[in-house]
């Protein structure tokens, strides 16, 4: 129930103040297609036509989405609270197999491996699909056992030397290894807020995943790790692919090369960052980037 | 008999007392101008008087049951003849014991000389005068406060007030029920056990390997020749519940992840109370199954097997306790585990880790504080159960690790040492609250160790 | 396609299947742990069912009476204290000799008696102090067998044994079956197991006295530790200031809760009896006993109970001037009352089920009598249970199932209840 409701805020008061000159517009016309250029030419991940539901269909979270993630790219979900864009997220790795009556409709792939097919391997998806939350949730382990927890449970590393090799590098990666070096051994858990979202990140590249899911990762940090952790997600693009959610604009405007904004489940507007931010196609995407709801 | 009709008597003036207080209250407030005019509601005032004429008498009743045996024998003796005063405590003691039951009718274990019969008129003759004298005083306290409470009813006595303060006090009074328990506890077997040992050396008490406590009795001289050497005891105690500890944290464990973290949510609703039907079912009835099915069962499948069992294993009570204890570590490990938050394991399942990974290398480490103090706390309640051990548990103190051996237990010790008909004051008895004692301590510093680490593991996570 | 990337997925992939093997064994294990516990709960169930539910049947003989005058009344005073400590053992003797004339030695004699209980002249006794008229005449009566005669009616004795390791012997077997033939044996409802007292003979036992025990022995807890729980949580849970010394009374129930219990049966033999001079053996000192040990169960619920009312409710009342008495007593305590009443009840059961302490305060006593007051000397259903189980006899192995499954039904009963007050008075704020 929990993650339920951390994923979508249900029920009319989590919706938006509608604007009200153009209520009836806004019910009818809007949500036909999507704006802008849902494809890439190098995808990575594509979504087509996918609805998700909860409550054994009672609620329908997310509405007829087409959507790719490029390769090498960092691709920002903005919108406001209960449009679904945490849920599309979750969908991508098959987070939401573990809530009760979720069910998911229409196709996406990583790269032409089918994630809803009956017979994949959620474990193997996982390990290519790395994912970061909200709220850092560092093991109550070792900053080294929380690195090295991925490979081990994988077989990566041949021998210790490997694994060792394997945390720096992650750790580096994370541009979190000058700052722990020296007390590996001691639990993640007593590190910083910024330090341990670095850390959960860490963790995530251990696996060396292809796609990494980044779910609100700086909401429950302080500006300056905020910050550190954003100039991080720039490094990493470099390797990974990156899809993020975030609710603030100028993260996404900072650290994204497109943006797709989503609204009541319907992805609205997808377009690269700089025009999402100067010349929004859409009005709703417009209202929101300009503060009137959100 | 008497003293509760007397409670009766008080419940009585005390409903008298209400009735009182509030019509004064009505009538001083009419004699002024109108009832807004009284602090409180009338009610209260009624209360208040019920308050007066109830609390002090109450007070003074338990006073004078608790001091009436006390003053009536320092009184009787005050009056026995020269020769029979100057006794030694001991046989004065006894002269006291055959005057009371003379006089209560009972049966008198010496002969009745003229001077006990004459005590023992005596004493009837005061234990009237004194229980009229309670009845008397009780009752006239008791009118006194009405009385008192009725003659300083006024609108500006603030009665609410007084009665909320009262009734505060006493739910303070009860609330420190649970110190006076431990304390009662602590007194009682402190006391008791401090008597043991000045008749058997302490050393010999807690190094000693032999325990036979009856030989005590026969030789009839102090301590002296009886074993009380309580290893072998707490041997046995370790070894069953040892035994039980293996069979139930082990099924309890699993049983509670298995429900947790597998489990549809039918199944578990199905399946929870069955298990925790476990948990209701009496202590004797364990006993009665350990005594009557598990310990021939165990010795036939024994001597199927060609060993040796005997017919009062420590294996067959320690199996049956184990399953007494599966549902107590099953739903404290249940807490524990469910207090792991779901972030931890997203966090691994984003990973790519299967459940069982999850479980086994980030649940499972995260809860084990939470686990140990779990099963600390089963172990303490394994090592203090007693029908089980009773019933199924041998009364031979045997130093051995064989489960399929009989042994003794502490608990075992305690009721057999107290169910027999002992003098009081026997190391025999004695023993029964030094091993309690002993008992209480373990259980004790188990249990605080087992608490704290719970709530430590809890905080961390709230 | 050697890109590292792809190496990793390989790499995984290889080791998935042992990951696999090991994930299905753990759940394996999971389930073997839940069934293995299912298994005990009905191992138990049915093993106390299987020995128990013949107790609830008793055999009985059927016996001409004559009922001599010259036996029970020879000076023929009619005077009620002659007649009810008359021998109609006799009677039935000599009932049972003119059935079997052939049975003339003495010992052949003793067996031939010992067909029917040793208190089976206790309802002659009933019969002529109801109507001393009968006294002269012959009836008809049905009374009840001794308990091995019981025992192989119900077939827990076996024919097929060598005589000198069965309780009955060949000649009382031949008694037996005449009887039989003559449809002078026959089962019935064994009323007597619900309505008489302790006693040594397996068919004279019953429950009754016990279970009269219990119920004073309850009834003295419940109105000792229901207002002292209730007491206590009001005050530590919404008056008491957050210092040491409620941190120690705080710390103190939690242990109180985790004392083995016997200790408790130590502090009432050591405090209530030989301190205060409470009589043993008696539901009072019981009651005592049971109420500390099941204060902290209560209180522990109690105070969770009035946790769980939001303090939006204690605001409104005290917002309308309510002082923090009355708020208590009118708002708060009204809604935490299921709870508390849950508690108590979970509470009762335990106490119900409770026997180690009451070892130690004496109510291990045999008493053939039922109790009728809280003074009188009397002993529970679980110690009843613990008593009877020692007993050698195969008749009290039955009774004592039987009195198990009485305590069961109880308890369950008990569970039940408090389960369906939390369901139906659950509240969601």
């Amino acid at each position: 129930m929990n993650t339920l409701s951390e994923t979508i805020e249900t029920g009319p008061d989590a919706n938006l103040i509608v604007p009200q000159e153009n209520e009836g517009a806004f019910r009818e016309q809007q949500f036909e297609d999507t704006v802008g250029d849902v494809t890439h030419p190098n995808p990575r991940i594509s979504c087509r036509e996918v609805d998700v539901y909860y409550d054994h269909g009672a609620v329908h979270a997310i509405k007829n989405v087409t959507l790719d993630i490029g390769t090498g790219e960092v691709l920002a979900m903005i919108g406001p609270s209960g449009c679904g864009k945490s849920t599309i997220l979750r969908c991508l790795n098959r987070m939401n197999d573990s809530i009760d009556g979720c069910q998911v409709s229409g196709s996406i792939r990583l790269d032409e491996l089918d994630i809803y097919d009956k017979n994949l391997d959620v474990v193997l998806l996982r390990a290519q699909i790395g994912m970061v939350f909200q709220k850092p949730n560092p093991f109550p382990k070792s900053i080294y056992d929380n690195v090295a927890y991925g490979p081990k449970i994988h077989g990566l590393a041949k021998d210790k030397t490997d694994l060792d090799e394997i945390v720096q590098t992650s750790l580096e990666r994370a541009a979190l290894w000058e700052e722990v070096k020296d007390r590996l051994g001691q639990p993640g858990t007593g590190l910083s807020g910024g330090q341990q979202q670095r850390l959960c990140i860490a963790r995530a590249i251990a696996v060396s995943p292809e796609v990494i899911l980044m779910d609100e990762p700086c909401s429950a940090l302080d500006p300056i790790a905020t910050a550190k952790v954003e100039e991080l997600i720039d490094e990493l693009r470099q390797q990974y692919t990156i899809a993020i959610v975030t609710h603030s604009m100028q993260q996404a405007a900072r650290v994204s090369q497109r943006t797709a904004y989503f609204h009541l489940g319907h992805l609205v507007e997808v377009n690269t960052t700089d025009k999402v931010f100067t010349n929004p196609q859409h009005h709703l995407t417009e209202a929101y980037i300009t503060g009137r709801f959100g | 008999m008497q003293s509760s009709f007397l409670l009766f008597v008080i419940f009585t003036l005390m409903i008298l007392g209400y009735l009182a207080g509030r019509r004064r209250s009505l009538a001083v407030a009419r004699m002024s101008r109108g009832p807004d005019r009284l602090h409180s509601l009338p009610a209260y005032y009624g209360f208040y008087a019920a308050l007066w004429a109830g609390i002090p008498a109450l007070f003074l009743l338990a006073t004078g049951v608790f001091f009436q045996d006390w003053i009536i024998t320092k009184l009787v003796v005050a009056d026995l003849p020269e020769t029979l005063r100057t006794l030694p405590p001991e046989q004065l003691g006894l002269v006291m014991n055959d005057i009371r039951n003379m006089a209560t009718g009972n049966i008198v274990s010496t002969e009745i000389t003229p001077a006990i019969q004459l005590a023992a008129d005596h004493y009837v003759r005061l234990r009237d005068l004194y229980s009229t004298a309670t009845w008397i005083l009780v009752t006239c306290i008791s009118v006194l406060g009405i009385i008192m409470v009725r003659a300083r009813i006024s609108p500006t006595l603030r009665a609410r007030n007084r009665v909320e303060r009262i009734v505060i006090v006493i739910m303070m009074v009860f609330s420190s029920i649970a110190i006076l328990t431990t304390l009662g506890v602590i007194f009682s077997v402190l006391y008791e056990s401090l008597q043991f040992f000045r008749k058997v050396p302490v050393t010999e008490f807690i190094f000693g390997t032999e325990w036979s406590p009856q030989i005590a009795l026969r030789a009839d001289q102090v301590g002296a020749s009886g074993s009380f050497g309580s290893i072998p005891l707490f041997a046995g105690t370790l070894l069953i519940s040892v035994i039980a500890m293996l069979v139930a944290v082990p099924i309890g464990l699993m049983s509670a992840i298995y429900l947790s973290d597998y489990a549809s949510a039918r199944f578990r609703a199905l399946t929870k109370p069955l298990l925790e039907i476990l948990a209701g079912i009496p202590t004797v009835v364990y006993g009665f199954f350990a005594a009557l099915t598990m310990a021939p069962f165990i010795r036939n499948l024994g001597e199927r097997l060609g060993m040796e069992v005997a017919s009062e294993s420590a294996l067959a009570a320690g199996l049956v306790m184990g399953v007494m204890i599966i549902p107590f570590v099953s739903s404290l490990s249940d807490d524990v585990i469910n207090a792991v938050p779901q972030s931890l394991r997203d966090g691994s399942n984003a990973l790519g880790a299967t459940r069982s990974e999850t479980i086994k290398k980030v649940v499972f480490p995260a809860a084990l504080p939470g686990i140990v103090g779990g099963v600390l706390l089963a172990m303490s309640r394994a090592i203090g159960e007693t029908m089980i051990v009773v019933m199924a548990a041998g009364l031979s103190a045997n130093l051995t690790a064989n489960p399929l051996e009989s042994v003794t237990t502490v608990t075992v010790q305690i009721v057999t040492l107290l169910t027999g008909d002992q003098e009081f004051d026997s190391p025999k008895t004695l023993a029964a609250f030094a091993l309690g004692m002993a008992l209480f301590a373990v259980t004790l510093v188990m249990n605080v160790i087992a608490l704290r680490t719970v709530r430590k593991y809890r905080e961390q996570y709230d | 396609m050697t890109s590292p990337a792809n190496s990793t997925v390989d790499i995984v992939r290889a080791g998935l299947p042992k990951r696999y093997a090991r994930e299905r064994r753990f759940r394996l294990m999971g389930m073997l742990a839940i069934g293995l516990g299912l298994v005990f709960v009905a191992i138990l169930f049915l093993d106390i069912f299987s020995k128990g539910y013949t107790a609830f049947q008793q055999t009985y003989v059927r016996i001409q009476v004559h009922y001599d005058g010259s036996v029970i009344d020879p000076a023929g005073t009619e005077n009620p204290d002659t007649l009810a400590f008359a021998d109609y053992m006799a009677l039935l003797k000599q009932s049972l000799r003119e059935v079997f004339p052939e049975v003339t030695d003495r010992r052949a004699k003793r067996d031939l008696y010992q067909l029917v209980s040793p208190g089976a002249g206790q309802v002659l006794r009933d019969r002529v102090l109801a109507n001393p008229e009968i006294v002269g005449t012959t009836e008809e009566v049905w009374v009840l067998a001794n308990d091995d005669i019981d025992m192989l009616v119900k077939g827990h004795i076996d024919r097929d044994l060598p005589e000198s390791n069965r309780r009955l012997d060949d000649r009382s077997l031949a008694w037996f079956d005449r009887l039989v033939d003559q449809d002078a044996i026959e089962k019935r409802f064994n009323i007597t197991f619900f309505s008489s007292g302790d006693s040594r003979q397996p068919e004279q036992a019953g429950i009754a006295g016990a279970l009269m025990g219990s119920f004073y022995t309850l009834l003295l807890t419940l109105l000792f530790s229901f207002p002292l729980a209730v007491g206590s949580a009001i005050f530590l849970e919404e008056f008491a200031p957050k210092n040491k010394w409620t941190d120690l009374i705080e710390i103190n129930i939690n242990n109180l809760a985790a004392v083995p219990s016997i200790i408790f049966g130590l502090l009432g033999l050591a405090v209530f009896i030989n301190f205060f001079g409470v009589p043993r053996s008696t539901p009072l000192v019981g009651a005592l006993v049971l109420t500390l040990m099941t204060l902290p169960t209560i209180i522990i619920a109690s105070r969770s109970a009035l946790k769980s009312v939001p303090p939006s409710i204690r605001e409104a009342a005290m917002g309308i001037g309510a002082s923090p008495l009355q708020t208590q007593f009118h708002h708060v305590l009204p809604l935490a009352m299921p709870g508390m009443l849950t508690g108590t009840i979970i509470g009762m059961a335990q106490a119900l089920g409770e026997t180690a302490p009451l070892l130690m305060i004496g109510m291990i006593a045999f008493i053939v009598d039922v109790p009728q007051g809280f003074t009188d000397p009397a002993t529970v259903l679980p110690v009843q249970i613990f008593l009877w189980a020692d007993s050698p006899e195969r008749a009290f192995v039955e009774r004592t199932s039987a009195a198990i499954m009485v305590l069961l039904a109880f308890l369950i009963t008990m569970n039940l209840t408090a389960v369906l007050l939390r369901k139906r008075f659950e509240r969601r704020w």
